[in-house]
């Protein structure tokens, strides 16, 4: 398994495009949180915001550059032809999966970490300015270390469903294609059905929707999962999508 | 004897002349019907848009309650325009007969609105009036609802207006009314053509509009009314998107020195125009009116104007989102499958006029995706739309010429989103980095801003700066000014009107493609 990681971790680190891609995640989600953040003011009655689903806004969009960079980890390899190098000097092929999910959590993790605290950090002063109470931002509240804790392991469980995803399409740009579209059209189709039951049970399954329960501080009792269990949905479609990807590049010819 | 080759190179000369584009483009064409994946994933998002459409169109059931009976909710109240109206105010009123007008003081209008309750169960009633209150003179073709008229009134803080068939408004002059400073309205009829004036001292009139209704019967209703439309709360849904209320108000005018002019015969008549019976026969929230020496006293509750509440012809559209993602990551293929398996030296050789060759490539996806687009949008549209009426859904009127162009602005919609796919493309040349551009530049925003708990304001700049200020060209509902209403992306109300908003896209594709032209001139393939 060392050896897997060294060779995942030399092909991530020598590619070009891996540091501008972990950058802009942090700038992205940073940039993203401010704007979302400095259009928000609470009305003096109440306020009708989450301060940590806007001071985390980011999180929406930078998931995209996350996705960028698991799908590419392993569909350039494809592209190149260089997975049949890889996968000749490595036969265990799931031990290269498992290594490169290592090495992309691992990586999410970091850039998560750096852009969620930058961003707790960045929107507290401006959502402060706009007339959020100063109690709904206590930093060390535990639903709000929920919701940044919860927030990087979003960024990361997203990571592995994009890789799972692309492991098992190979092409580039389907792969994107497929997680983009899981995660974004989720939430335009909850609002398309008119039925209570079934937008209830398409927000339960959406890998966003539920996935980002997780940065809710307020209004907890309203939603269909709690954040954990929100967070898990995510996780059952990351591991739905490494297990069949897995299992496709065992039984598949590369 | 130098002549002939001359002449036959000149016709030789591959990729000049229109017969060259002519080829380019069919060349493009060729390449994009033989890929058997392209075809089907092009042909799946027209499915999918269908399919996703018409299963949201039949998830809306929608039903009314008439005493202990469900019945279909009845189709929605038209007014003269066709449009979607409410029409519903105390009216006191007496038969006009041809020419004639009507003259009175206004000296005071109040309302009540009720707010959310304080203490549960204790209905929490203050006094005010809501911005589009309403309290003046009316003179309407009949007491039916949704038939033509035309009114001068005051209102709750737009001062003085006159309005007629519901769409129609034109500001007087602004500020309140009190009995310290009372306001004189005035409305004359003379054919087909009514006249509002007001006055401040009832001497000195200033001519406010002219309204023209054709086709005005010979008998008309002319008197006084009052109406005042819910007080609108908006807060967020639980699961994404709003939810819009509307509570209970009234407004009260009082008017005295009244004068008729022309045949007026009669006494005066008191309705409640379009009052709600409950199911156990009595009235739901009914207007009032009194009169003594004089003076009359009117209150009404409900509004004259057009609806924008309730279920849309474009809903079933929605899943076009879904195709649209297809057709992305189509179209980003069909320029990068190029470059991955170096088609695209051959390509250049062949169309060495590299921006030509391009704008031959993008105009055809451009064509192919619209043909595609085309029947998708006008099936989910008709047949959806068809499906929620037979659902009972009291879908909003649309007008032929509007369906027209929701459909075909969104097969535009799908062309220009193909094309600047391809552009960004081009551009990148990586397949990775060019659909996730587009999915980040035209879908996201749209999702964003439609769902998310991002405030009005910022959903709204969302759709005027990115690409996805294209999609305004479903909205079926137009946006009125003299209509208080939650007017937001997640209401289904674009910031910028249709066709301003596809050139919002068409801009961004035109500049991604003229950067892609000067990439593919400037470097080697």
């Amino acid at each position: 398994m060392r050896e897997h990681l060294h060779a995942e971790w030399t092909k991530l680190r020598t590619l070009a495009g891996t540091g501008w891609l972990l950058l802009a995640i942090v700038v992205l989600t940073v940039a993203v949180s401010v704007a979302a953040s400095a259009v928000v003011s609470c009305a003096s009655e109440g306020c009708g915001y989450d301060p940590a689903k806007i001071g985390l806004f980011g999180v929406q969009v930078s998931q995209a550059v996350v996705a960028i960079l698991a799908v590419s980890a392993i569909t350039g390899e494809y592209g190149t032809g260089m997975i049949h190098l890889t996968l000749t000097a490595m036969p265990r092929r799931v031990g290269v999966l498992a290594a490169k999910a290592l090495i992309l959590v691992g990586l999410t993790l970091i850039a998560g970490s750096v852009a969620v605290l930058a961003s707790a950090l960045a929107t507290r002063r401006i959502l402060l300015a706009n007339g959020f109470p100063a109690d709904m931002l206590l930093l060390t509240s535990g639903p709000m270390v929920r919701a940044a804790v919860g927030s990087v392991l979003y960024l990361a469980l997203v990571a592995l469903f994009s890789l799972g995803v692309a492991t098992a399409v190979r092409d580039s740009a389907t792969a994107i294609g497929v997680v983009l579209g899981l995660l974004y059209l989720f939430p335009a189709l909850i609002l398309m059905v008119a039925d209570d039951d079934w937008q209830r049970l398409l927000w339960q399954i959406s890998p966003m929707n539920a996935g980002l329960a997780i940065q809710a501080t307020t209004h907890l009792s309203s939603l269909p999962l709690s954040p954990w269990a929100g967070l898990g949905v995510l996780a059952a479609w990351a591991t739905a999508a490494l297990l069949g990807g897995g299992l496709l590049l065992r039984m598949r010819d590369a | 004897m130098s002549a002939i080759p001359r002449r036959s190179s000149h016709h030789a000369e591959p990729g000049t002349g229109r017969g060259g584009f002519g080829r380019s483009l069919r060349a493009e064409w060729t390449k994009f019907r033989t890929v058997r994946g392209w075809v089907v994933a092009l042909t799946a998002a027209a499915l999918v848009t269908v399919l996703l459409g018409l299963l949201s169109a039949s998830s809306g059931h929608a039903s009314c309650g008439a005493g202990p009976v469900e019945v279909a909710c009845p189709p929605p109240l038209v007014g003269p325009g066709g449009e979607a109206v409410d029409d519903k105010f105390y009216f006191v009123h007496r038969p006009l007969v041809g020419d004639g007008g009507i003259t009175v003081r206004l000296t005071s209008m109040t309302g009540q609105i009720r707010k959310p309750d304080v203490t549960p169960g204790r209905r929490n009633v203050v006094p005010g009036l809501v911005p589009w209150a309403k309290a003046g003179v009316m003179i309407k073709e009949s007491t039916r609802q949704g038939s033509a008229y035309a009114a001068v009134m005051m209102t709750g803080e737009h001062g003085v207006r006159m309005q007629h068939d519901f769409t129609h408004d034109v500001a007087g002059r602004a500020g309140g009314v009190s009995r310290q400073s009372p306001r004189w309205l005035r409305l004359t009829r003379s054919g087909d053509t009514l006249t509002g004036y007001e006055s401040v001292d009832g001497t000195d009139w200033t001519r406010i509009g002219t309204a023209t209704l054709a086709g005005l019967p010979q008998t008309v209703q002319i008197g006084l009314f009052a109406t005042s439309p819910g007080d609108l709360t908006v807060t967020q849904g639980d699961l994404g998107g709003s939810v819009a209320a509307a509570r209970f108000t009234e407004a009260t005018g009082e008017f005295d020195q009244v004068k008729l002019e022309g045949s007026t015969s009669g006494a005066w008549r008191d309705d409640d125009i379009g009052v709600t019976v409950g199911p156990d026969g009595v009235e739901h929230h009914p207007g009032r009116a009194g009169q003594s020496g004089g003076t009359f006293s009117v209150t009404g509750v409900g509004d004259i104007a057009p609806t924008i509440e309730g279920p849309t012809a474009e809903r079933p559209l929605s899943g076009a989102l879904t195709g649209l993602i297809l057709v992305i990551v189509v179209a980003v293929m069909f320029v990068t499958a190029e470059y991955r398996h170096g088609l695209i030296r051959v390509t250049l050789l062949a169309g060495p006029r590299r921006g030509r060759t391009l704008a031959a490539k993008a105009l055809a996806l451009g064509l192919v995706t619209f043909a595609a687009a085309l029947p998708a949008g006008a099936i989910t549209f008709t047949v959806g739309g068809r499906i929620l009426r037979g659902n009972g859904n009291a879908v909003l009127p649309v007008p032929l010429l509007t369906q027209v162009r929701i459909v075909v602005g969104m097969a535009v919609l799908f062309a220009l989103a193909a094309v600047l796919a391809l552009a960004l493309g081009a551009l990148l040349r990586r397949s990775v980095a060019a659909v996730v551009t587009a999915i980040t530049v035209i879908v996201v925003p749209h999702v964003l801003a439609t769902t998310s708990v991002l405030p009005d304001s910022a959903a709204q700049w969302l759709l005027r700066l990115t690409p996805a200020a294209g999609f305004a060209t479903q909205q079926s509902v137009p946006q009125y000014a003299h209509v208080l209403g939650h007017y937001a992306p997640i209401a289904g109300f674009y910031p910028l009107p249709p066709w301003a908003g596809l050139a919002v896209l068409a801009g961004y594709t035109a500049l991604a493609l003229g950067l892609a032209v000067l990439r593919l001139r400037r470097r080697d393939a």
